[in-house]
């Protein structure tokens, strides 16, 4: 069973959120049931600082030997940090999904998009339905 | 594995230069030219070694069955290198006069009459050096087609079964792909067709028989729907194996189409290519196909360039010529009937094996199949994968079958054995897969660990993408 | 005459296995109404025998002149080793290397060209192979362009003429603007260059040695390119020159691509070829086709596998970096053979070619043809005479084809031929060939 913390939030697609107490910003990256789906992370493509993105489009991409999947921005704003470690070291997002292997933080824009995402049960249930 | 740069250098070359006795009358400044040595000096024998002990690390058609789905992997006729190395042939310069290359073009014309008798298209180009190539030049007769009636269409169709050339075709002439999916028999879902159709569709792009190697029987019904609306209706040729003599793809209401020399018409797949992509199209559209085109006035052959709705040149010159040359040698055996006999005897083969297998591995679409058939791994014991049981098999002697792929099929093993394999072949290599079947429940690490008998062992493709190394250093 | 292998019996044995009672049951699936009631109207079902004698005609009827003609293919030597090595049919009955505890053969011999084309072009990385030299330029234009929105790419008019042709039919299917740069003296013209280029150019591609066989100033091109963040790209239809001359990376060149069939490979009526291509590192992830790369088993040996196949068509579908997939594998090895046999001395035949071709170009200039550029040239050359067309036509009775006119690519070249000498023209032959010229000029 994969790990689902408690203090995150979580997308259909399986990105995870966690947003700072005021809810300004919020630092993202892929679930643990993704990392396991993917198997080995050859590469991650990383959005530049700087950009904008709106909930539900690309912000970075993630390669294992034989597949590319996209990650999704869990909510819009801007992308104020990269994690760039995961260029030279892109097994972070294997090893630790939730920790070293973020990929970047944005800025949020709009709050009450955190509200949509979904609490650790709920993904959990959504994990577990196959989706 | 020792590349040619770790063989020790030697003083003596393996190939001499002549020394002329003549003065260089524009010698080149410094200037313009390098000083350093770049390639390794190795005694000729030990560039034979080399390149011979290499080649005994591979699997090929002419050691081994090579089932690998979708790539027809037939035995490739000796005569056909033969003939394809003749000096009238091989030493043919192409911007030569036409009056000198009578044979070649003749040899064009004649291999692309005979190409466009057993699909029903009206005419074929040659000039395609792949199958990527042919759908590329496809795809952009497909584009013209409507600018030069006005029309903007921006989407193809393409179902969920397509081989990965055909949404990267459709992408590199800037169209939209729009995926259709197919439904648990294995045909297209002609409903969801229905609903993608709209005037904004340029065509539909099908692999008939498709990549689960069964013929789709709505055919002539989404030929029916996509000529309804206008759109154009492209034949992905690369299970022609299958049907050549049977049926043709213009009657099937297909409007243009390539074929790949390299799996129908035997010609030798050389280790990743050369190919042939020949694309064949029906009457009205033979004025896009790419320039030149071979044409006959008489007895005269001649290439033809003034073509003003060409979709212009695809190919430095006139495609893979000496590809031609096999498949035309090819051909001229099997005559008409040989043709009909492959094509029955391919489909044979392939129902053959699936009889003999498809109780040991689930087989997600349990009808009759054209050429080949997809098994996958639902059900295997002891968490063992479709990679743990095409590792296996090489243990045994064969080549793998094409594995995950198509993509809507789960952990897919794609089995082409091609009509050239003997019931004897075709009966070891299924006994070799039931015997795997049972040790996947009996000895699941023998499968897992696979591969045990070859000069190496499983190679790291994790490690190969994360750090690549792409060329040789000391 | 087909290649069936199975007896009657076997065929009966298999239906009954299936549990159909005859082969025409299993095309049950094809609608009745487009089954085939006929034979197909073909030509053929003959033994080998015929078919030999059929082929041998065909062959027959094309003459295959003493030849001076170059302009894209070139007729070099090809060491017997070649092809004994190609027609091993572990090799050329083998296909794409996918799995590569089986293919250890094919992967070390790309990996080896991969490397080859690299150190030979002065670029970081090369891949496993084009299609021709002018899909190559094709597709170095469109790698260039990736990432971008948009932008417009320069070709010089020096590249070969059909390779810009190609360019145009890719770059229009894919809806990107083409400029066309002027030469002057055969050289294209630095100061168009500049009139040309602006902040949306992603590319600029120069061909040297050129069309003509002079030698263009790559690096005065590049350092036009760098100075609008456009790349450079260098095309090369006749490999043999990097024996000799400066590498294009070294001359600034982002990407290195074009023709490498002087490598071991006939020149076969044009096909098939071996379009190259290399480029610097930052185009690891960008570039199409297939990559070899080097890793290790699990007992740790040293062993190959394609590798970066997420660029490719069979995963990233229309997201790739191209639609290729069947390459020109068995033209690779062919080369890689080559290059291994001829080693360093590579220079001594590269510095042959342009001693002939010089000869030649001297000994046709005493025969009264004008030499309408002066540059610097390595194997291939422009020359003019009044009434070419007839004396390339006198010379083809003579059994020599002279070389290339020029007019119908180039008008206002008139009378001029582009002519190639090899190290398969002797001197014994070029001066045969200018005692033929005597008797019909």
């Amino acid at each position: 069973m994969s790990s689902i913390p408690e203090n995150l939030k979580y997308t259909r697609e399986h990105e995870w959120a966690l947003f700072d107490e005021e809810g300004l910003t919020c630092t993202c990256g892929i679930t643990d049931h993704a990392q396991e789906m993917l198997t080995d992370i050859v590469f991650v493509e990383l959005p530049e600082k700087g950009i904008e993105v709106k909930k539900g489009e690309r912000l970075a991409v993630v390669e294992s030997v034989k597949a590319v999947s996209d990650v999704y921005a869990p909510v819009s704003g801007e992308v104020i940090e990269v994690n760039s470690r995961l260029e030279d070291s892109p097994e972070l997002l294997n090893s630790d999904p939730y920790g070293d292997g973020w990929i970047c933080k944005l800025s949020v824009k709009n709050a009450s998009e955190a509200d949509e995402l979904m609490d650790a049960r709920a993904y959990e249930a959504h994990v577990a339905a196959g989706d | 594995m020792a590349t040619i740069f770790d063989i020790p250098s030697s003083n003596t070359s393996a190939f001499p230069v002549p020394k002329y006795d003549i003065p260089d009358m524009d010698a080149l400044p410094a200037e313009l030219l390098s000083t350093d040595e770049v390639l390794p000096d190795v005694a000729e024998i030990e560039a034979v070694r080399h390149y011979t002990n290499l080649s005994r690390m591979n699997y090929s058609v002419d050691t081994q069955m090579y089932p690998l789905g979708s790539c027809t992997m037939k035995y490739n006729p000796k005569l056909n290198e033969r003939v394809a190395s003749l000096d009238g042939f091989a030493n043919l310069h192409p911007l030569t006069q036409p009056a000198n290359a009578q044979g070649a073009l003749a040899l064009m014309w004649e291999l692309a009459s005979s190409l466009a008798e057993i699909t029903g298209m009206k005419e074929f180009t040659l000039a395609p050096a792949a199958g990527a190539h042919g759908e590329l030049t496809g795809v952009m007769i497909i584009k013209k087609y409507f600018e030069e009636k006005g029309e903007k269409r921006r989407v193809i169709l393409i179902p969920d079964s397509a081989h990965g050339t055909n949404p990267a075709s459709v992408a590199m002439c800037g169209f939209e792909v729009r995926e259709i999916p197919s439904r648990s028999d294995g045909d297209v879902d002609i409903n969801a067709l229905a609903s993608a159709l709209d005037e904004n569709v340029a065509a539909m792009m099908l692999t008939n028989p498709n990549t689960l190697g069964l013929f789709d029987r709505g055919v002539l019904d989404i030929s029916k729907l996509l000529h309804s609306k206008g759109a154009l209706f492209y034949a992905d040729g690369a299970n022609l194996n299958a049907v050549m003599g049977m049926a043709k793809m213009r009657d099937m209401g297909f409007d243009l189409m390539h074929i790949n020399l390299h799996k129908t018409f035997s010609t030798p797949h050389g280790g990743g290519g050369p190919g042939s992509g020949p694309v064949g199209v029906r009457d009205d559209l033979v004025k896009y196909l790419p320039v030149p085109v071979v044409m006959k006035d008489g007895e005269k052959y001649r290439l033809e360039y003034d073509r003003p709705s060409s979709i212009g040149r695809v190919h430095s010159f006139y495609g893979n010529f000496l590809v031609c040359v096999r498949a035309y040698a090819y051909l001229k055996r099997l005559g008409a009937t040989g043709i009909r006999t492959t094509a029955e005897t391919a489909v044979l083969n392939a129902n053959y094996l699936r009889a003999r297998l498809k109780n040991a591995y689930n087989c997600p679409v349990d009808r009759i199949c054209m050429h080949e058939f997809v098994l996958n791994d639902k059900g295997l014991p002891n968490g063992l994968t479709t990679n743990d049981v095409a590792k296996r098999i090489l243990d045994y002697g064969f080549h793998a079958p094409t594995v995950y792929f198509p993509l809507h099929v789960p952990g897919a093993i794609m089995i082409e054995p091609t009509e050239t394999e003997s019931k004897q072949t075709l009966d070891a290599f299924a006994d070799a897969m039931l015997a795997i079947r049972t040790e996947c429940s009996e000895n699941p690490g023998m499968v897992h660990d696979a591969p045990h008998t070859l000069p190496v062992k499983k190679v790291d493709a994790v490690l190969a993408a994360r750090k690549p190394v792409l060329i040789w250093k000391k | 005459m087909d290649y069936t292998a199975l007896s009657d019996i076997d065929r009966e044995e298999m239906l009954k296995a299936i549990g159909v009672r005859s082969v025409d049951e299993l095309f049950s699936d094809i609608p009745e109404e487009i089954r085939l009631k006929e034979k197909l109207h073909l030509p053929g079902g003959i033994s080998d025998i015929e078919v030999e004698q059929a082929l041998r005609k065909l062959a027959g009827n094309n003459i295959v002149a003493k030849s001076f003609a170059g302009a894209g293919v070139y007729r070099h030597y090809i060491p017997a080793v070649v092809d004994d090595i190609a027609r091993r049919g572990e090799f050329f009955t083998a296909y794409t290397p996918y799995q590569p505890e089986v293919s250890q053969g094919t992967l070390t011999a790309i990996f080896e060209y991969q490397t080859m084309i690299a150190r030979l072009t002065g670029c970081d990385i090369a891949n496993a192979s084009m299609y021709d030299g002018a899909t190559a330029m094709a597709e170095a234009i469109l790698m260039a362009l990736r990432g971008k929105n948009g932008g417009n790419v320069i070709l010089s008019e020096t590249i070969h003429p059909h390779y810009r042709e190609v360019a145009l039919t890719y770059m229009r299917a894919a809806g990107i603007e083409v400029r066309a740069c002027g030469f002057r003296d055969g050289i294209t013209d630095v100061s168009k260059l500049n009139t040309l280029i602006d902040d949306a150019t992603a590319a600029v591609v120069v061909q040297s040695p050129n069309f003509f066989g002079l030698i263009e100033n790559v690096t005065s091109f590049s350092d036009i390119a760098h100075k609008k963040n456009a790349k450079l790209i260098q095309v090369i239809t006749e490999p043999l020159s990097l024996g000799l001359l400066k590498r294009p990376g070294v001359l600034g060149a982002d990407i290195a691509c074009g023709e490498a069939q002087s490598f071991g490979n006939p020149v076969g009526f044009g096909g098939p070829l071996l379009g190259f291509l290399a480029a610097k590192e930052e185009f690891v992830r960008k570039i199409p086709g297939r990559l070899v790369g080097k890793s290790v088993d699990e007992r740790g040996k040293d062993a190959y596998v394609l590798t970066l196949q997420t660029r490719e068509q069979h995963i990233r579908r229309e997201r790739a970096t191209s639609n290729i997939c069947s390459n020109e594998g068995l033209c690779a090895l062919r080369a890689v053979v080559y290059l291994s046999l001829l080693g360093n001395n590579i220079r001594t035949l590269a510095q042959l070619n342009h001693a002939l071709a010089a000869y030649l170009k001297h000994r046709l200039e005493e025969k009264g043809f004008a030499a309408p550029f002066a540059g610097h040239f390595f194997n291939e050359f422009v020359v003019c005479v009044h009434d070419i067309e007839k004396v390339c036509e006198r010379l083809r009775g003579e059994g020599y084809e002279l070389g290339i006119l020029l007019e119908p690519y180039y008008p206002a070249l008139r009378d001029c031929v582009l002519v190639c000498a090899t190290e398969m023209n002797s001197p014994d032959e070029i001066d045969a060939l200018i005692a033929a010229l005597e008797g019909v000029m």
